[in-house]
């Protein structure tokens, strides 16, 4: 390490103490990537600020240095968002952890970002209050992260994502100011930098406070298994669902491989079948009711060969566990797996799935089938093992095909997991240069050093246009990897 | 006299005015007359291209000659806004009214951003749905308007505001950038999210040319009651009570006024079954206060509030306050009120959205206005004036727009470096 790096490193220090400094290699390999193990780098250094005001002092020395820096919140990301850049450190959020304020009357709680999902909905239960996006992760993923990716979760069909729920925000800007964007009343005078803000991955700040929306809990809540040949009649009650005019919490299917897997790993009692459907339905008692009458009737002319309604609380909570558990699930049935996350519009998925077999035929290698059948989200598992010589390459090209299947079915390459580093050349194919080079200015409006995760969103690079003070090269401009506009 | 003619009478650069008549037509080309000014600012020409690639041409086009431009839509709001500093042109997006794709099945919908509210909605019933939105003046107002202006009413309760719902948009940039962020499904997290940034932007960052949302279902019943308070207390009493159950309401409104009782209308959607226990445990949780069924001025009472006759003695305001402020604000307007001695009625939504009519001499609304937006910016709330009588000109529209206006103001610099879209009309001179 030389002479500089030390003096930045013993200022980094001051700022944290000792216990808030992690610099040894040893320990720096914990955070070398975050869910996507595929991709490692080493940070020069992790910082574990426990306030806002130790967040600004340790962006202001990288902003003086020109040093890039990664906010990361518990790592659970899986699209590479919280993979540290080079030559940068990682600012962990995970000790600013406290739930500031919570406000029954209007329905808002504040909280620091290193908060856990789940400890919102924890914190406001007893008033029958809960939080409502549910990544799948929301046991161990916190509110920062889910800030930075726009979480989604099963029940953001009919309660929206992240952006729905988060009213305002308080943000390190790259060069160490603090600003606000929103706040507790909604509409404040401007822009939505708040609607920006969300989603941006962290390329446009660091978020230390969160200002979040809490939901009250539905009268009751009804859910519904439904056993189907194959995923063509499941998808066929889901669009007629739709089309009757209903909004339910959740809709999500199953193939059979992912059944397999769920059964083998949490023992959910899932009937065997080829397509499985879950729909859940909450509201007044009477309302849900009547309309989980017309879901039987739907999934039973759909060709349905057992329906099962959760009948307490207990079967309800191993219904999701076997559905939240499914990406872990795959080690059951295969070495290593992919999980990829796409979108498409939901009336292209009879022929998005036949195609996928299709490939995964050719391929010869299996791709289990898990979705947010509701909204066209799918989280194809592309099962390989490694040991197989080309095996890995083969899963690697069909989930990228899988990619192109939902571009090309006017759909997204991402539905809650994030760009981050998995993604940056599906952008390209996803948006023209004009849409990719108009969102680059705005990042320039936040960050013109481009210090805040550079290197993830965006296939190129492009620097900023304003140059304030003396000109620098920039890292990626003198490595001949970006240009200046 | 030709729009060529016309335009030289009105003093623009002869080589830009011929470039822009080739481009979009001479029909669709005129000069601008007494009713286009905005704010009392007189613009010079009319311009309605044809295409979104019209607007993006005709935009590099003004810029490139420094003009200032000022988009319109229906032109029912344009009153909202501080008047613009500068304006030449303006940019109708009158003829970009195609409905693209209504793709049903997916309760999506991509539409251009001249198409009005009302001909989206009976377009989107003719399959049972519909965009979940209530803003003004349906008949008139347009996406692209009512976009730029966020304008929501009572059904942001249950459905949320445009940024819930718009899942895509193109705008068209002063440089002739043609950009399109977000996509045609409802969960899509590739890119930034720049539907939202152009949502409630006036106009000030690019022109929106089209855009896509989500839909929801045409309910299949719905039943709306009134409820009587004595007054704002317990209406909010009321309110805060409703807001804490489990009824599965689409909206909740309140009127209060200085010569009236509280009333605060509720509606239900659903099945027959679910809105008869419904009312029946609204009565409940109601107790003593009277609970009727609804009149159906309850689905107009925002253009009720807007229908004045006397634009140069009336203001209206639209304030943002914490739901749990109800009774304390509508407190603070009565007292304001009655020391600059102006009458006034509210229209506050659950949702602490709330838009009040002031009526009075304007020195008197200006005093009383001032007063009203200290104290609600002070509790954390704001207060943005929609309407103002003409000799109010000069009272800013927006208030404080907080510690993050340099970004703001950085955000505009890379999209409208020379400051050509709306000078002057939005937050803090942007």
């Amino acid at each position: 390490m030389n002479l500089m790096e030390a003096r930045i490193l013993d200022e980094l220090r001051a700022i944290v103490g000792d216990r808030g400094l992690i610099s040894s290699p040893e320990e720096l390999h914990t955070y070398e990537c975050d869910g996507l193990t595929y991709f490692r780098m080493m940070p020069r250094a992790v910082l574990l600020p426990n306030s806002t005001e130790q967040v600004q002092a340790i962006v202001r020395v990288c902003h003086r240095e020109r040093m890039p820096f990664v906010a990361r919140g518990s790592g659970t990301g899986l699209s590479g968002g919280a993979l540290p850049v080079e030559n940068g450190i990682v600012i962990s959020l995970a000790r600013m952890n406290r739930i500031l304020e919570v406000d029954f009357p209007n329905a808002r709680v504040v909280v620091e970002p290193g908060v856990i999902n789940l400890d919102v909905t924890g914190r406001v239960s007893p008033q029958d209050y809960f939080y409502a996006p549910d990544p799948s992760s929301q046991s161990i993923c916190t509110i920062g992260g889910n800030v930075a990716e726009n979480s989604g979760g099963a029940h953001c069909l009919k309660y929206g994502f992240t952006t729905t729920h988060v009213l305002g925000l308080e943000v390190v800007l790259p060069d160490g100011s603090l600003v606000h964007f929103g706040g507790k009343t909604l509409d404040t005078p401007g822009y939505d930098l708040a609607g920006v803000f969300v989603g941006s991955e962290g390329t446009l700040g660091v978020a230390t406070k969160v200002i979040l929306r809490i939901v009250k809990r539905p009268e009751c809540v009804r859910t519904l298994l439904a056993a189907f040949p194959s995923t063509n009649e499941a998808g066929a009650a889901v669009s007629d669902i739709i089309a009757a005019g209903m909004l339910p919490a959740a809709i999500e299917m199953m193939d059979n491989l992912s059944i397999q897997a769920a059964e083998a790993a949490v023992h959910a009692n899932y009937p065997s079948c080829g397509g499985l459907l879950l729909v859940e339905l909450d509201g007044p008692v009477a309302e849900v009711e009547t309309l989980m009458t017309n879901v039987k009737e739907i999934c039973r002319s759909n060709g349905a060969s057992e329906i099962r309604l959760a009948q307490s609380d207990a079967e309800r909570a191993l219904v999701w566990k076997g559905r939240k558990a499914a990406f872990a699930a795959m080690g059951r049935i295969s070495p290593n797996y992919i999980v990829q996350d796409g979108v498409i519009p939901r009336t292209a998925l009879p022929r998005v799935l036949s195609e996928i077999e299709r490939l995964s035929k050719e391929a010869g290698v299996r791709v289990a089938n898990v979705f947010h059948a509701g909204d066209g989200n799918l989280h194809p598992l592309v099962l390989y093992d490694r040991r197989i010589p080309g095996q890995e390459e083969a899963a690697g090209a069909l989930s990228a095909q899988i990619l192109e299947l939902c571009i090309a079915a006017g759909g997204s390459i991402t539905g809650e997991h994030g760009v981050g580093e998995d993604k940056k050349k599906a952008m390209a194919k996803m948006f023209a240069e004009p849409d990719l080079a108009t969102m680059q200015r705005v990042r320039c409006a936040f960050d013109p050093l481009q210090l805040s995760n550079p290197t993830k969103i965006f296939p190129t690079p492009r620097l900023c246009g304003e140059k304030p003070g003396e000109y620098m090269a920039h890292p990626a401009e003198s490595g001949g990897i970006a240009e200046r506009y | 006299m030709d729009a060529a003619t016309q335009s030289e009478a009105s003093g623009l650069h002869s080589a830009l005015r011929y470039k822009i008549i080739a481009l979009v037509g001479n029909e669709y080309v005129r000069v601008a007359n007494a009713a286009d000014a905005i704010g009392g600012v007189q613009p010079k020409l009319v311009i309605e291209p044809g295409t979104e690639t019209e607007v993006a041409e005709v935009l590099r086009l003004s810029n490139g000659a420094g003009l200032a431009v000022i988009p319109r839509g229906g032109g029912t709001k344009l009153g909202w806004g501080n008047p613009p500093t500068r304006a030449d042109l303006v940019l109708s997006t009158a003829r970009l009214k195609e409905i693209i794709e209504h793709a049903w099945a997916d309760l999506t919908v991509t539409v251009e951003a001249g198409c009005t509210i009302q001909r989206l909605q009976e377009t989107l019933a003719e399959h049972g749905q519909r965009l979940a939105l209530d803003p003004l003046w349906p008949e008139k107002a347009t996406i692209g308007g009512v976009l730029s202006t966020n304008d929501s009413g009572a059904l942001r309760l249950r459905f949320g505001a445009l940024r819930d719902l718009i899942i895509g948009v193109t705008i068209a940039l002063p440089d002739g950038t043609l950009a399109s962020s977000g996509g045609k499904v409802v969960k899509n997290v590739a890119g930034y999210d720049l539907q939202k940034l152009v949502t409630g932007a006036l106009g000030t960052l690019g022109v929106i040319t089209r855009a896509v949302f989500r839909l929801h279902p045409l309910p299949r019943s719905k039943r709306a009651c009134s409820i009587s308070a004595a007054n704002a207390e317990e209406a909010q009493r009321i309110v805060l009570a409703i807001q804490d159950s489990k009824l599965a309401h689409t909206f909740l409104q309140s009127h209060f006024s200085d010569d009236a009782a509280p009333i605060s209308d509720i509606l239900f959607e659903g099945t027959e079954a679910g809105l008869t226990a419904q009312e029946a445990q609204l009565r409940k949780l109601c107790g003593a206060a009277r609970v009727s069924e609804a009149s159906t001025a309850t689905w107009t009472a925002r253009e009720k509030l807007w229908g004045f006759s006397e634009p140069s003695t009336t203001a209206i305001a639209k304030i943002s306050i914490l739901p749990g402020d109800l009774a304390r604000t509508i407190e603070e307007v009565e007292q304001a009120a009655r020391l600059h001695q102006v009458r006034w009625r509210a229209l506050a939504y659950a949702t602490g959205i709330a838009w009040v009519r002031l009526e009075g001499k304007p020195g008197a609304l200006r005093s009383a206005l001032q007063l009203l937006r200290r104290e609600l910016e002070n509790q954390g709330g704001s207060l943005a004036m929609m309407h103002r009588p003409e000799k109010m000109a000069e009272f800013d529209a927006w208030g404080n727009a907080g510690d993050a206006l340099g970004v703001m103001k950085a955000v505009k610099n890379q999209l409208d470096a020379k400051g050509a879209l709306n000078p002057g009309r939005f937050v803090g001179g942007i």
